[in-house]
Protein backbone atom coordinates (compact mmCIF):
# COMPACT_ATOMS: atom_id res chain seq x y z
CA UNK A 1 0.00 0.00 0.00
CA UNK A 2 1.88 3.03 -1.32
CA UNK A 3 -0.31 5.97 0.93
CA UNK A 4 1.56 7.17 3.33
CA UNK A 5 0.77 5.94 7.18
CA UNK A 6 -3.08 7.37 7.95
CA UNK A 7 -1.36 8.36 11.77
CA UNK A 8 2.53 9.56 11.21
CA UNK A 9 4.57 6.97 13.06
CA UNK A 10 4.96 7.90 16.71
CA UNK A 11 8.46 6.19 15.71
CA UNK A 12 11.07 7.97 13.70
CA UNK A 13 14.15 6.45 13.16
CA UNK A 14 16.90 8.34 11.55
CA UNK A 15 20.68 9.59 11.57
CA UNK A 16 21.61 12.51 12.68
CA UNK A 17 24.96 13.79 10.80
CA UNK A 18 27.54 15.94 12.13
CA UNK A 19 28.92 18.11 9.55
CA UNK A 20 31.81 19.80 12.23
CA UNK A 21 32.91 15.95 12.75
CA UNK A 22 32.13 14.25 8.84
CA UNK A 23 35.86 13.89 7.86
CA UNK A 24 34.89 12.74 4.34
CA UNK A 25 36.54 9.12 4.46
CA UNK A 26 33.65 7.49 2.82
CA UNK A 27 33.78 5.03 5.09
CA UNK A 28 30.14 4.86 5.44
CA UNK A 29 29.27 4.37 2.20
CA UNK A 30 31.90 1.80 2.26
CA UNK A 31 30.13 -0.39 4.94
CA UNK A 32 27.04 0.29 3.64
CA UNK A 33 28.20 -1.43 0.44
CA UNK A 34 29.52 -3.71 2.01
CA UNK A 35 26.57 -4.68 4.86
CA UNK A 36 23.86 -4.79 1.84
CA UNK A 37 25.60 -6.70 -0.45
CA UNK A 38 23.95 -9.54 1.65
CA UNK A 39 20.96 -7.21 3.48
CA UNK A 40 17.46 -7.02 2.67
CA UNK A 41 17.69 -5.14 -1.04
CA UNK A 42 20.64 -7.03 -2.00
CA UNK A 43 22.91 -7.15 -4.21
CA UNK A 44 24.28 -3.90 -4.34
CA UNK A 45 24.83 -4.55 -8.26
CA UNK A 46 27.50 -2.90 -10.30
CA UNK A 47 28.20 -2.54 -13.81
CA UNK A 48 31.80 -2.66 -15.05
CA UNK A 49 33.32 -2.94 -12.25
CA UNK A 50 36.66 -2.91 -13.49
CA UNK A 51 35.90 -1.67 -17.44
CA UNK A 52 36.13 2.22 -18.04
CA UNK A 53 32.93 3.04 -16.85
CA UNK A 54 32.67 1.26 -13.45
CA UNK A 55 28.92 1.95 -12.13
CA UNK A 56 27.26 0.77 -9.11
CA UNK A 57 24.39 0.51 -6.40
CA UNK A 58 25.04 2.84 -3.17
CA UNK A 59 22.90 3.99 -0.55
CA UNK A 60 25.14 6.04 0.81
CA UNK A 61 27.47 8.86 -0.98
CA UNK A 62 29.59 12.10 0.54
CA UNK A 63 29.72 15.07 -1.40
CA UNK A 64 32.28 18.16 -0.61
CA UNK A 65 30.82 21.23 -0.49
CA UNK A 66 32.56 24.69 -0.07
CA UNK A 67 30.38 27.50 1.81
CA UNK A 68 32.18 30.99 0.88
CA UNK A 69 31.24 34.26 2.46
CA UNK A 70 32.72 36.98 0.50
CA UNK A 71 32.39 39.72 2.74
CA UNK A 72 33.64 38.17 5.83
CA UNK A 73 36.27 36.92 3.95
CA UNK A 74 35.74 33.02 5.68
CA UNK A 75 35.09 29.76 3.83
CA UNK A 76 33.94 26.43 5.49
CA UNK A 77 34.77 22.58 3.51
CA UNK A 78 32.11 20.62 4.74
CA UNK A 79 32.20 16.88 3.73
CA UNK A 80 28.86 15.84 3.25
CA UNK A 81 27.45 12.26 3.38
CA UNK A 82 23.96 11.80 2.10
CA UNK A 83 21.46 8.98 2.15
CA UNK A 84 17.75 8.32 2.55
CA UNK A 85 16.23 10.79 4.77
CA UNK A 86 12.68 8.74 5.47
CA UNK A 87 10.65 11.79 5.27
CA UNK A 88 7.16 11.23 6.67
CA UNK A 89 5.62 12.92 3.82
CA UNK A 90 7.90 10.46 1.43
CA UNK A 91 7.07 11.43 -2.25
CA UNK A 92 8.60 8.37 -3.65
CA UNK A 93 6.48 6.52 -1.73
CA UNK A 94 2.71 7.70 -2.64
CA UNK A 95 3.89 8.34 -6.20
CA UNK A 96 4.46 4.53 -6.80
CA UNK A 97 1.96 2.61 -8.55
CA UNK A 98 2.50 -0.81 -7.50
CA UNK A 99 2.43 -0.66 -3.99
CA UNK A 100 6.07 -2.33 -3.91
CA UNK A 101 7.08 1.33 -2.19
CA UNK A 102 5.76 1.84 1.66
CA UNK A 103 6.66 3.27 4.66
CA UNK A 104 5.99 1.25 7.83
CA UNK A 105 4.16 2.41 10.41
CA UNK A 106 6.24 1.02 13.55
CA UNK A 107 9.37 3.17 12.80
CA UNK A 108 8.58 5.03 9.71
CA UNK A 109 11.17 3.58 7.71
CA UNK A 110 10.77 3.73 4.24
CA UNK A 111 11.48 0.55 2.49
CA UNK A 112 10.55 -0.93 -1.68
CA UNK A 113 9.19 -4.79 -1.65
CA UNK A 114 11.81 -6.09 -4.64
CA UNK A 115 8.70 -8.94 -5.46
CA UNK A 116 6.06 -5.90 -6.06
CA UNK A 117 8.06 -3.47 -8.17
CA UNK A 118 7.74 -2.58 -12.00
CA UNK A 119 11.17 -0.23 -12.42
CA UNK A 120 8.68 2.59 -13.90
CA UNK A 121 11.68 4.78 -12.23
CA UNK A 122 9.22 7.55 -10.62
CA UNK A 123 9.90 6.96 -6.93
CA UNK A 124 13.34 8.35 -8.36
CA UNK A 125 12.29 11.40 -10.26
CA UNK A 126 9.68 12.19 -6.94
CA UNK A 127 12.76 12.02 -4.75
CA UNK A 128 14.78 15.64 -4.18
CA UNK A 129 17.35 13.76 -2.58
CA UNK A 130 18.53 11.07 -4.96
CA UNK A 131 18.12 8.21 -2.11
CA UNK A 132 16.71 6.21 -4.74
CA UNK A 133 18.18 3.96 -7.12
CA UNK A 134 17.72 1.66 -10.19
CA UNK A 135 19.47 -1.94 -10.10
CA UNK A 136 19.76 -2.74 -13.82
CA UNK A 137 20.11 -5.87 -13.06
CA UNK A 138 17.78 -7.40 -11.17
CA UNK A 139 15.45 -4.16 -12.98
CA UNK A 140 14.13 -2.78 -9.34
CA UNK A 141 14.31 -0.16 -7.12
CA UNK A 142 16.56 -0.27 -4.49
CA UNK A 143 17.40 2.37 -1.44
CA UNK A 144 18.73 2.95 1.74
CA UNK A 145 16.40 0.33 4.54
CA UNK A 146 18.28 2.08 7.30
CA UNK A 147 20.09 -1.73 7.97
CA UNK A 148 16.33 -2.77 8.99
CA UNK A 149 18.21 -6.13 8.58
CA UNK A 150 20.97 -5.26 11.59
CA UNK A 151 18.86 -2.72 13.87
CA UNK A 152 16.23 -5.68 15.33
CA UNK A 153 18.47 -8.21 14.61
CA UNK A 154 19.12 -10.49 18.15
CA UNK A 155 21.56 -12.29 16.65
CA UNK A 156 23.96 -8.93 16.88
CA UNK A 157 25.63 -8.13 20.00
CA UNK A 158 23.39 -4.76 21.08
CA UNK A 159 25.89 -2.68 20.60
CA UNK A 160 25.85 -3.41 17.17
CA UNK A 161 21.89 -3.03 16.06
CA UNK A 162 22.90 0.72 14.63
CA UNK A 163 23.04 0.91 10.79
CA UNK A 164 26.23 -0.25 9.14
CA UNK A 165 26.91 3.54 8.69
CA UNK A 166 26.40 4.36 11.92
CA UNK A 167 28.77 1.66 13.35
CA UNK A 168 31.77 2.11 10.97
CA UNK A 169 32.09 5.91 11.19
CA UNK A 170 35.56 5.95 12.93
CA UNK A 171 34.69 10.03 13.87
CA UNK A 172 31.89 9.76 15.21
CA UNK A 173 29.90 11.78 12.96
CA UNK A 174 26.70 9.84 12.55
CA UNK A 175 24.48 9.36 15.26
CA UNK A 176 21.34 6.56 15.15
CA UNK A 177 17.76 6.79 17.08
CA UNK A 178 14.43 7.42 17.47
CA UNK A 179 13.29 11.45 15.87
CA UNK A 180 10.17 10.74 17.02
CA UNK A 181 10.60 11.05 20.76
CA UNK A 182 12.08 14.34 21.89
CA UNK A 183 13.68 13.21 24.68
CA UNK A 184 16.00 10.60 22.65
CA UNK A 185 19.39 11.17 22.65
CA UNK A 186 19.39 12.27 19.06
CA UNK A 187 16.55 14.39 19.42
CA UNK A 188 18.71 16.59 22.36
CA UNK A 189 21.63 16.51 20.09
CA UNK A 190 19.32 18.00 17.42
CA UNK A 191 18.06 20.66 19.94
CA UNK A 192 21.20 21.35 21.39
CA UNK A 193 23.12 22.16 17.92
CA UNK A 194 20.11 23.22 15.87
CA UNK A 195 20.45 20.04 13.63
CA UNK A 196 18.31 20.94 10.46
CA UNK A 197 16.67 19.49 7.89
CA UNK A 198 17.75 19.75 3.80
CA UNK A 199 15.20 21.16 1.58
CA UNK A 200 12.62 21.87 3.92
CA UNK A 201 10.96 23.97 0.35
CA UNK A 202 10.42 20.62 -1.24
CA UNK A 203 7.65 19.65 1.90
CA UNK A 204 8.70 16.03 2.33
CA UNK A 205 9.61 16.46 6.21
CA UNK A 206 12.41 14.55 6.32
CA UNK A 207 13.28 12.81 9.06
CA UNK A 208 17.34 12.69 9.36
CA UNK A 209 18.70 15.71 10.92
CA UNK A 210 22.09 17.93 9.91
CA UNK A 211 24.33 19.28 12.71
CA UNK A 212 25.68 22.12 11.28
CA UNK A 213 29.57 22.87 11.31
CA UNK A 214 29.93 25.16 14.85
CA UNK A 215 31.55 28.10 14.74
CA UNK A 216 35.01 28.83 14.21
CA UNK A 217 37.29 29.98 16.86
CA UNK A 218 38.13 33.92 16.90
CA UNK A 219 41.69 34.40 15.48
CA UNK A 220 43.18 35.54 19.12
CA UNK A 221 42.62 32.09 20.56
CA UNK A 222 44.00 30.11 17.12
CA UNK A 223 47.52 28.51 17.51
CA UNK A 224 49.95 30.13 15.93
CA UNK A 225 50.95 29.39 12.67
CA UNK A 226 54.71 28.12 12.54
CA UNK A 227 56.60 28.16 15.86
CA UNK A 228 59.54 31.37 15.82
CA UNK A 229 62.76 29.58 16.23
CA UNK A 230 65.90 31.85 17.06
CA UNK A 231 67.97 30.73 13.52
CA UNK A 232 70.49 33.03 14.15
CA UNK A 233 71.82 32.35 18.12
CA UNK A 234 74.57 29.46 18.12
CA UNK A 235 74.07 29.86 21.85
CA UNK A 236 74.25 26.34 23.14
CA UNK A 237 75.49 24.68 19.98
CA UNK A 238 78.37 22.28 19.84
CA UNK A 239 81.57 23.18 19.29
CA UNK A 240 81.85 22.01 15.48
CA UNK A 241 78.63 24.10 14.53
CA UNK A 242 79.87 27.13 16.58
CA UNK A 243 83.59 26.69 14.15
CA UNK A 244 81.34 26.37 10.76
CA UNK A 245 79.32 29.43 11.86
CA UNK A 246 82.49 31.38 12.11
CA UNK A 247 84.42 30.22 9.12
CA UNK A 248 80.80 30.70 6.87
CA UNK A 249 79.80 33.68 8.47
CA UNK B 1 15.92 14.59 -17.04
CA UNK B 2 16.89 12.02 -19.36
CA UNK B 3 14.61 11.79 -22.10
CA UNK B 4 13.70 8.14 -22.45
CA UNK B 5 12.14 7.73 -26.33
CA UNK B 6 9.58 5.12 -24.80
CA UNK B 7 8.14 7.62 -23.38
CA UNK B 8 8.09 10.26 -25.34
CA UNK B 9 5.99 8.59 -28.07
CA UNK B 10 3.90 7.52 -24.98
CA UNK B 11 2.83 10.59 -24.48
CA UNK B 12 2.76 12.07 -27.63
CA UNK B 13 1.03 8.79 -29.43
CA UNK B 14 -1.75 8.42 -26.46
CA UNK B 15 -2.30 12.14 -26.56
CA UNK B 16 -3.15 11.99 -29.84
CA UNK B 17 -5.21 9.01 -29.93
CA UNK B 18 -7.08 9.90 -26.66
CA UNK B 19 -8.01 13.59 -28.77
CA UNK B 20 -8.95 11.80 -31.42
CA UNK B 21 -11.17 9.53 -29.83
CA UNK B 22 -12.56 12.85 -28.08
CA UNK B 23 -13.25 14.69 -30.95
CA UNK B 24 -14.54 11.86 -32.91
CA UNK B 25 -17.34 11.44 -30.12
CA UNK B 26 -17.93 14.89 -30.61
CA UNK B 27 -18.49 15.20 -34.02
CA UNK B 28 -20.20 12.27 -34.17
CA UNK B 29 -22.66 13.30 -31.40
CA UNK B 30 -22.87 16.71 -33.21
CA UNK B 31 -23.90 14.92 -36.71
CA UNK B 32 -20.76 16.12 -38.58
CA UNK B 33 -19.25 12.58 -39.22
CA UNK B 34 -21.01 10.02 -41.69
CA UNK B 35 -22.58 6.84 -39.96
CA UNK B 36 -19.86 5.09 -42.56
CA UNK B 37 -18.38 1.82 -41.00
CA UNK B 38 -15.51 2.49 -43.21
CA UNK B 39 -14.43 6.01 -42.67
CA UNK B 40 -15.17 4.35 -38.36
CA UNK B 41 -13.11 2.08 -38.94
CA UNK B 42 -10.04 3.92 -40.59
CA UNK B 43 -10.55 6.37 -38.08
CA UNK B 44 -11.12 3.88 -34.86
CA UNK B 45 -8.10 1.37 -35.94
CA UNK B 46 -5.67 4.59 -35.91
CA UNK B 47 -6.65 6.31 -32.52
CA UNK B 48 -6.68 2.44 -30.84
CA UNK B 49 -3.38 2.35 -32.40
CA UNK B 50 -1.82 5.43 -31.36
CA UNK B 51 -3.55 5.15 -27.84
CA UNK B 52 -1.96 1.22 -27.67
CA UNK B 53 0.84 1.34 -29.54
CA UNK B 54 2.20 4.25 -26.65
CA UNK B 55 0.69 2.43 -23.93
CA UNK B 56 2.87 -0.92 -25.07
CA UNK B 57 5.79 1.45 -25.63
CA UNK B 58 5.10 3.02 -21.96
CA UNK B 59 5.84 -0.62 -20.52
CA UNK B 60 9.02 -0.52 -22.44
CA UNK B 61 11.37 1.13 -20.32
CA UNK B 62 10.21 -1.04 -16.99
CA UNK B 63 12.52 -3.39 -15.42
CA UNK B 64 9.30 -6.03 -14.91
CA UNK B 65 7.16 -4.95 -17.73
CA UNK B 66 5.25 -8.88 -16.77
CA UNK B 67 4.37 -6.69 -13.47
CA UNK B 68 2.78 -3.75 -14.91
CA UNK B 69 -0.75 -5.34 -14.12
CA UNK B 70 0.11 -4.27 -10.55
CA UNK B 71 0.88 -0.54 -11.45
CA UNK B 72 -3.30 -0.67 -11.12
CA UNK B 73 -3.52 -0.92 -7.30
CA UNK B 74 -2.58 2.53 -6.14
CA UNK B 75 -5.06 4.78 -7.90
CA UNK B 76 -5.59 6.48 -3.68
CA UNK B 77 -2.33 7.96 -3.99
CA UNK B 78 -0.12 7.29 -7.56
CA UNK B 79 -1.33 9.88 -10.82
CA UNK B 80 0.54 6.78 -12.65
CA UNK B 81 -1.57 4.11 -11.06
CA UNK B 82 -4.72 6.64 -11.77
CA UNK B 83 -3.41 7.22 -15.27
CA UNK B 84 -2.58 3.12 -15.74
CA UNK B 85 -6.75 2.34 -14.54
CA UNK B 86 -8.54 5.31 -16.29
CA UNK B 87 -6.41 3.79 -19.30
CA UNK B 88 -7.69 0.54 -19.25
CA UNK B 89 -11.25 1.53 -18.34
CA UNK B 90 -11.16 3.70 -21.08
CA UNK B 91 -11.08 0.79 -23.66
CA UNK B 92 -14.95 0.04 -22.47
CA UNK B 93 -16.75 2.48 -23.69
CA UNK B 94 -14.87 4.02 -26.63
CA UNK B 95 -14.16 0.35 -27.53
CA UNK B 96 -18.35 -0.03 -27.72
CA UNK B 97 -18.69 3.12 -29.69
CA UNK B 98 -15.85 2.06 -32.20
CA UNK B 99 -17.95 -1.59 -32.72
CA UNK B 100 -21.62 -0.02 -33.09
CA UNK B 101 -19.91 2.65 -35.29
CA UNK B 102 -18.04 -0.02 -37.60
CA UNK B 103 -20.11 -2.73 -37.54
CA UNK B 104 -23.42 -1.77 -36.74
CA UNK B 105 -23.29 1.89 -38.53
CA UNK B 106 -24.34 3.25 -36.07
CA UNK B 107 -22.88 6.38 -33.72
CA UNK B 108 -25.56 7.90 -32.06
CA UNK B 109 -28.21 7.07 -29.62
CA UNK B 110 -26.93 5.03 -27.28
CA UNK B 111 -23.74 4.56 -28.99
CA UNK B 112 -23.36 8.28 -29.14
CA UNK B 113 -23.23 8.75 -25.61
CA UNK B 114 -21.30 6.13 -25.13
CA UNK B 115 -18.88 8.04 -26.82
CA UNK B 116 -19.08 10.84 -25.28
CA UNK B 117 -18.58 9.20 -21.58
CA UNK B 118 -15.50 7.57 -23.78
CA UNK B 119 -14.22 10.96 -24.41
CA UNK B 120 -14.99 12.67 -21.04
CA UNK B 121 -12.93 9.53 -19.90
CA UNK B 122 -10.09 10.05 -21.93
CA UNK B 123 -9.94 13.43 -21.20
CA UNK B 124 -9.55 12.67 -18.23
CA UNK B 125 -6.83 10.11 -19.01
CA UNK B 126 -4.77 12.78 -20.27
CA UNK B 127 -5.16 14.76 -17.52
CA UNK B 128 -3.66 12.46 -15.44
CA UNK B 129 -0.35 11.58 -17.89
CA UNK B 130 0.06 15.56 -17.13
CA UNK B 131 -0.39 14.94 -13.29
CA UNK B 132 2.32 12.22 -13.08
CA UNK B 133 4.54 14.68 -14.10
CA UNK B 134 3.21 17.77 -12.69
CA UNK B 135 2.84 16.58 -9.25
CA UNK B 136 6.69 16.34 -9.04
CA UNK B 137 7.92 19.43 -6.59
CA UNK B 138 11.37 17.71 -7.49
CA UNK B 139 11.06 18.87 -10.86
CA UNK B 140 10.41 22.67 -10.88
CA UNK B 141 9.72 22.25 -14.82
CA UNK B 142 6.95 19.98 -14.55
CA UNK B 143 5.11 20.82 -11.61
CA UNK B 144 4.32 23.96 -13.65
CA UNK B 145 0.73 25.05 -13.29
CA UNK B 146 0.72 25.14 -17.30
CA UNK B 147 2.00 21.27 -17.11
CA UNK B 148 -1.61 19.80 -17.12
CA UNK B 149 -3.38 22.55 -19.62
CA UNK B 150 -0.21 21.60 -21.46
CA UNK B 151 -0.96 17.93 -21.84
CA UNK B 152 -4.73 18.47 -22.49
CA UNK B 153 -4.05 21.35 -24.91
CA UNK B 154 -1.57 19.54 -27.08
CA UNK B 155 -3.22 16.00 -26.78
CA UNK B 156 -6.82 18.21 -28.72
CA UNK B 157 -4.75 19.61 -31.46
CA UNK B 158 -3.06 16.83 -32.48
CA UNK B 159 -6.19 14.69 -32.03
CA UNK B 160 -7.96 17.24 -34.38
CA UNK B 161 -5.01 17.60 -37.17
CA UNK B 162 -5.52 14.38 -37.75
CA UNK B 163 -9.79 13.85 -37.38
CA UNK B 164 -9.87 16.59 -39.92
CA UNK B 165 -6.75 15.02 -42.04
CA UNK B 166 -9.30 11.64 -41.93
CA UNK B 167 -12.41 13.91 -42.95
CA UNK B 168 -10.16 15.42 -46.16
CA UNK B 169 -9.25 12.13 -47.34
CA UNK B 170 -12.66 10.87 -47.27
CA UNK B 171 -13.34 14.10 -48.38
CA UNK B 172 -16.52 14.71 -45.85
CA UNK B 173 -18.75 17.75 -46.45
CA UNK B 174 -18.78 19.99 -44.05
CA UNK B 175 -14.65 19.84 -44.67
CA UNK B 176 -14.01 23.75 -43.82
CA UNK B 177 -15.88 23.23 -40.30
CA UNK B 178 -13.03 20.86 -39.65
CA UNK B 179 -10.45 23.00 -41.00
CA UNK B 180 -11.73 25.86 -39.01
CA UNK B 181 -11.25 23.53 -35.10
CA UNK B 182 -7.96 21.99 -36.45
CA UNK B 183 -7.19 25.95 -36.68
CA UNK B 184 -8.57 26.52 -33.30
CA UNK B 185 -6.95 23.56 -31.82
CA UNK B 186 -3.71 24.79 -32.78
CA UNK B 187 -3.57 28.39 -31.88
CA UNK B 188 -5.04 27.17 -28.70
CA UNK B 189 -2.14 24.68 -28.27
CA UNK B 190 0.42 27.19 -29.18
CA UNK B 191 -0.84 29.75 -26.37
CA UNK B 192 -0.70 27.30 -23.98
CA UNK B 193 2.63 26.61 -24.56
CA UNK B 194 3.83 29.78 -25.27
CA UNK B 195 2.27 30.39 -21.62
CA UNK B 196 4.08 27.16 -20.06
CA UNK B 197 7.67 28.67 -21.55
CA UNK B 198 7.03 32.05 -20.48
CA UNK B 199 6.18 30.96 -16.81
CA UNK B 200 9.22 29.05 -16.94
CA UNK B 201 11.70 32.19 -18.18
CA UNK B 202 9.98 33.98 -14.86
CA UNK B 203 10.48 31.46 -12.65
CA UNK B 204 12.32 31.65 -9.59
CA UNK B 205 14.33 28.89 -8.29
CA UNK B 206 12.55 27.04 -6.09
CA UNK B 207 15.46 25.04 -4.41
CA UNK B 208 19.24 26.13 -4.18
CA UNK B 209 22.55 24.35 -2.90
CA UNK B 210 21.88 26.46 0.40
CA UNK B 211 18.62 24.98 1.20
CA UNK B 212 19.76 21.52 -0.29
CA UNK B 213 22.79 21.00 1.99
CA UNK B 214 21.49 23.15 4.54
CA UNK B 215 24.70 25.31 5.09
CA UNK B 216 23.20 28.47 3.57
CA UNK B 217 24.06 30.43 7.21
CA UNK B 218 28.34 30.36 6.12
CA UNK B 219 27.83 31.86 2.66
CA UNK B 220 27.82 30.78 -0.57
CA UNK B 221 27.64 26.71 -1.48
CA UNK B 222 29.34 25.11 -3.91
CA UNK B 223 30.39 21.53 -4.68
CA UNK B 224 33.65 21.22 -4.80
CA UNK B 225 34.24 17.11 -5.05
CA UNK B 226 31.92 14.59 -6.13
CA UNK B 227 30.77 11.08 -4.31
CA UNK B 228 32.38 9.52 -7.76
CA UNK B 229 34.83 9.63 -10.06
CA UNK B 230 32.28 8.30 -12.67
CA UNK B 231 28.66 9.31 -13.52
CA UNK B 232 25.77 7.19 -11.64
CA UNK B 233 22.51 6.42 -11.96
CA UNK B 234 21.19 9.74 -10.67
CA UNK B 235 22.84 11.66 -13.16
CA UNK B 236 22.42 9.62 -16.22
CA UNK B 237 18.57 9.71 -15.46
CA UNK B 238 18.32 13.10 -13.89
CA UNK B 239 20.95 15.43 -14.54
CA UNK B 240 20.38 14.56 -18.65
CA UNK B 241 22.64 17.64 -20.19
CA UNK B 242 22.45 17.07 -23.78
CA UNK B 243 19.36 18.80 -25.13
CA UNK B 244 20.03 22.29 -22.57
CA UNK B 245 22.26 22.98 -25.03
CA UNK B 246 19.83 22.75 -27.72
CA UNK B 247 17.02 23.88 -26.22
CA UNK B 248 16.88 26.99 -28.72
CA UNK B 249 17.28 25.28 -31.55
CA UNK B 250 14.81 22.37 -30.48
CA UNK B 251 12.32 25.19 -29.65
CA UNK B 252 12.10 26.61 -32.86
CA UNK B 253 11.93 23.03 -34.30
CA UNK B 254 8.67 22.58 -31.94
CA UNK B 255 7.15 26.08 -32.94
CA UNK B 256 7.55 25.61 -36.39
CA UNK B 257 6.64 22.57 -37.26
CA UNK B 258 4.43 21.81 -34.50
CA UNK B 259 2.33 25.10 -34.93
CA UNK B 260 3.40 27.58 -37.63
CA UNK B 261 3.41 25.27 -40.21
CA UNK B 262 0.36 23.14 -39.39
CA UNK B 263 -1.62 26.63 -39.26
CA UNK B 264 -0.09 28.02 -42.16
CA UNK B 265 -1.73 24.76 -44.02
CA UNK B 266 -4.98 24.11 -42.33
CA UNK B 267 -5.63 28.02 -42.84
CA UNK B 268 -4.83 28.27 -46.32
CA UNK B 269 -7.13 25.01 -46.45
CA UNK B 270 -9.94 27.12 -44.71
CA UNK B 271 -9.15 30.28 -46.58
CA UNK B 272 -9.15 29.05 -50.62
CA UNK B 273 -10.06 25.87 -52.03
CA UNK B 274 -6.82 24.21 -52.64
CA UNK B 275 -6.77 21.20 -54.75
CA UNK B 276 -5.63 18.03 -53.15
CA UNK B 277 -6.79 19.02 -50.02
CA UNK B 278 -6.44 15.44 -48.32
CA UNK B 279 -2.69 15.75 -49.11
CA UNK B 280 -1.88 19.53 -47.62
CA UNK B 281 -3.21 18.25 -44.53
CA UNK B 282 -1.64 15.06 -44.55
CA UNK B 283 1.54 17.44 -44.58
CA UNK B 284 -0.15 19.15 -41.93
CA UNK B 285 0.04 16.27 -39.65
CA UNK B 286 3.68 14.80 -40.27
CA UNK B 287 4.91 18.20 -39.51
CA UNK B 288 2.54 19.01 -36.65
CA UNK B 289 4.15 15.48 -35.01
CA UNK B 290 7.63 16.35 -36.08
CA UNK B 291 7.07 19.41 -34.06
CA UNK B 292 5.04 17.84 -31.40
CA UNK B 293 7.82 14.92 -30.61
CA UNK B 294 10.62 17.96 -30.24
CA UNK B 295 8.47 19.70 -27.88
CA UNK B 296 7.85 16.45 -25.70
CA UNK B 297 11.62 15.95 -25.68
CA UNK B 298 12.38 19.52 -24.64
CA UNK B 299 9.73 18.82 -22.10
CA UNK B 300 12.45 16.47 -20.46
CA UNK B 301 15.57 17.67 -21.55
CA UNK B 302 15.07 21.15 -20.31
CA UNK B 303 13.63 20.12 -16.75
CA UNK B 304 16.05 20.53 -14.08
CA UNK B 305 15.87 17.98 -11.07
CA UNK B 306 16.49 19.43 -7.53
CA UNK B 307 18.98 16.57 -7.28
CA UNK B 308 21.56 17.93 -9.52
CA UNK B 309 22.38 20.69 -6.77
CA UNK B 310 24.39 18.14 -4.95
CA UNK B 311 26.02 17.57 -8.16
CA UNK B 312 27.43 21.01 -8.79
CA UNK B 313 23.56 22.89 -9.72
CA UNK B 314 23.46 25.95 -7.76
CA UNK B 315 19.62 26.84 -8.60
CA UNK B 316 16.49 24.77 -9.80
Amino acid sequence: MTQLPKTAPAKKLGLVIDLDICVGCHACAVNCKEWNSGGHSAPMTDTDPYGSKPQGVWFNRIHTFEAVDEAAGTSRTVHFPKSCLHCDDAPCVTVCPTGASYKREEDGIVLVNGDACIGCKLCSWACPYGAREYDEDAGVMKKCTLCVDRIYNAELPEENRVPACVSTCPAGARHFGDLGDPNSDVSRLVAARDGAALMPEQGTSPVNRYLPPRPKASNATVAPRMLKHEDESTDGAGLLARWVDKILS
Amino acid sequence: MHPAKSVIFFTTASGAGYGMLIWLAIFAFAGMLPPDPVFGFVAFALAFALVVGGLLSSTFHLGHPERAWRAMSQWRSSWLSREGLLAVLTFIPTGLFGASWVFLGEHQGVAGWLGLLGAAMSFATVFCTAMIYASLKAVPAWSDRWTPPAYLALSLATGMVLTAALAAIFALPSLPVFFMIAVMALAAGLLVKLGYWASRRSAAPVSTAESATALGKFGTVRLIESPHSESNYLLDEMGFRVARKHADKLRRIALVFGFVLPLLLFGALLMFSLPFPALWAGLGVLSCAVGIVGERWLFFAEARHVVTLYYGEHGV
